[in-house]
């Protein structure tokens, strides 16, 4: 392969640099260089070497947290990425249908995340939501649904919320990569006689590969750092059955100032999340790779 | 941005295993292989692998043993070298 003699362009990328830096690096050093002190004022810290981390890892309410995150994340990609994937396989391919979904869709993506937490605080609430007024009125349940009485229904509202509020971008993507297939595909596979399920697991599921890549990767992280719905919500509780990591990281570091801790607690999650979106990754690399057709 | 003698030397080091890895690349281009790890990995990608287990194993000298955390750093290497090599 032939190499560019004139590497000028390599200044067009620059401001990116720059950009990052600001960002992203700057930002990533200077907690690095909390995590390591105590911070008691401005210009007056001490070197406390590894005491943050320690106290982090053996900090029982972090486990709880974790363990909680990952919880909601698994149950985040295993309802949504189905779901958005058959929503996406049944909205109508041409017509008027095909903007009105679109529409419909984007409508939950374009309201701000507190905005959301607020709705969903209405809409479940026992007295005047919809929601809860109408499930409480079936009088199925033993305890009258309420998201503030009990960590289950906590749970079920948050993941309500998350649902109605994300499933829409999966399904976005991957109607994307449907629509990207070329008809050839659909007409080979009708010659040979594939029934649906065999076209789907063959043809559109493969060439949806790279979409949902990017479905999975971005709902893992963004459920794993979700933070301003379950606050608006929930708030973390009832007692700490919602407070998933970042509540419980926004808790130490600004409502409670300890900037070391929380300094050393955003570093153990930044790996766990890098840890992860690497084997998210290189798996979907390799799905469907070695699969013929 | 209460910078300290021991994050600055962190920083430094991993500026310079960058660079040498720029100047690796430049002397002899990486060719994507697949050792004991499955997935196929250029040199950079068993690099970042280094490096972030380095990470995983200092946090869990920390947070399972009370022994000194210089102990971890030969063990990082070690692990390092396997990942560079067989990875």
């Amino acid at each position: 392969m032939d190499k560019w003699q004139d590497n000028k362009a390599w200044f067009l990328v620059l401001p990116v640099f720059v950009i990052v830096a600001f960002s992203a690096l700057i930002p990533l050093m200077t907690v690095v260089n909390y995590s390591v002190q105590d911070i008691f004022g401005p210009g007056e810290a001490v070197f406390v070497g590894t005491e943050w981390f320690k106290e982090m890892l053996a900090n029982k309410r972090l486990h709880d947290a974790l363990l909680r995150q990952f919880l909601f994340s698994g149950l985040v990609l295993l309802i949504e990425i189905p779901l958005g994937i058959l929503i996406a396989l049944a909205m109508p391919k041409k017509g008027w249908g095909v903007s009105t979904s679109l529409v419909i869709l984007a409508l939950p993506l374009l309201i701000p995340w507190n905005v959301i937490g607020t709705i969903w605080i209405i809409f479940t609430r026992p007295d005047i939501g919809l929601f809860g007024v109408g499930i409480n009125s079936l009088h199925l349940l033993e305890v009258p649904f309420d998201h503030t009485a009990t960590p289950l229904y906590a749970w079920i509202t948050v993941m309500l919320m998350e649902v109605w509020h994300w499933t829409p971008l999966v399904a976005l993507l991957a109607y994307a990569g449907l629509r990207a297939i070329p008809e050839a595909y659909y007409q080979a596979a009708r010659i040979d006689g594939a029934s649906p399920w065999a076209t789907f697991w063959y043809i559109q599921l493969p060439k949806m590969r790279g979409v949902l890549t990017i479905a999975v990767l971005l709902r893992w992280m963004d459920s794993f750092l979700i933070y301003a719905e379950p606050f608006v919500l929930t708030g973390g509780g009832p007692g700490n059955s919602t407070t998933f990591l970042s509540i419980y990281l926004v808790k130490i570091a600004l409502l409670q100032f300890d900037l070391g801790p929380g300094a050393a607690f955003s570093l153990i999650y930044f790996l766990i999340v890098l840890l992860f979106s690497f084997i998210f990754y290189q798996v979907l690399q390799r799905v469907g790779k070695g699969e013929k057709g | 941005m209460y910078w300290t003698l021991p994050t600055a030397t962190f920083f430094i080091s991993i500026f310079l295993m960058l660079c040498g890895m720029l100047v690796w690349e430049l002397v002899s281009p990486t060719i994507e292989r697949s050792g004991f790890l499955i997935i196929s990995t250029t040199r950079g990608t068993r690099f970042f692998l280094g490096l972030l287990g380095s990470a995983f194993i200092h946090l869990a000298w920390l947070g399972f043993t009370d022994l000194s955390l210089w102990i971890a750093l030969p063990i990082s290497a070690v692990w390092m070298i396997i990942v560079m090599r067989w990875g």
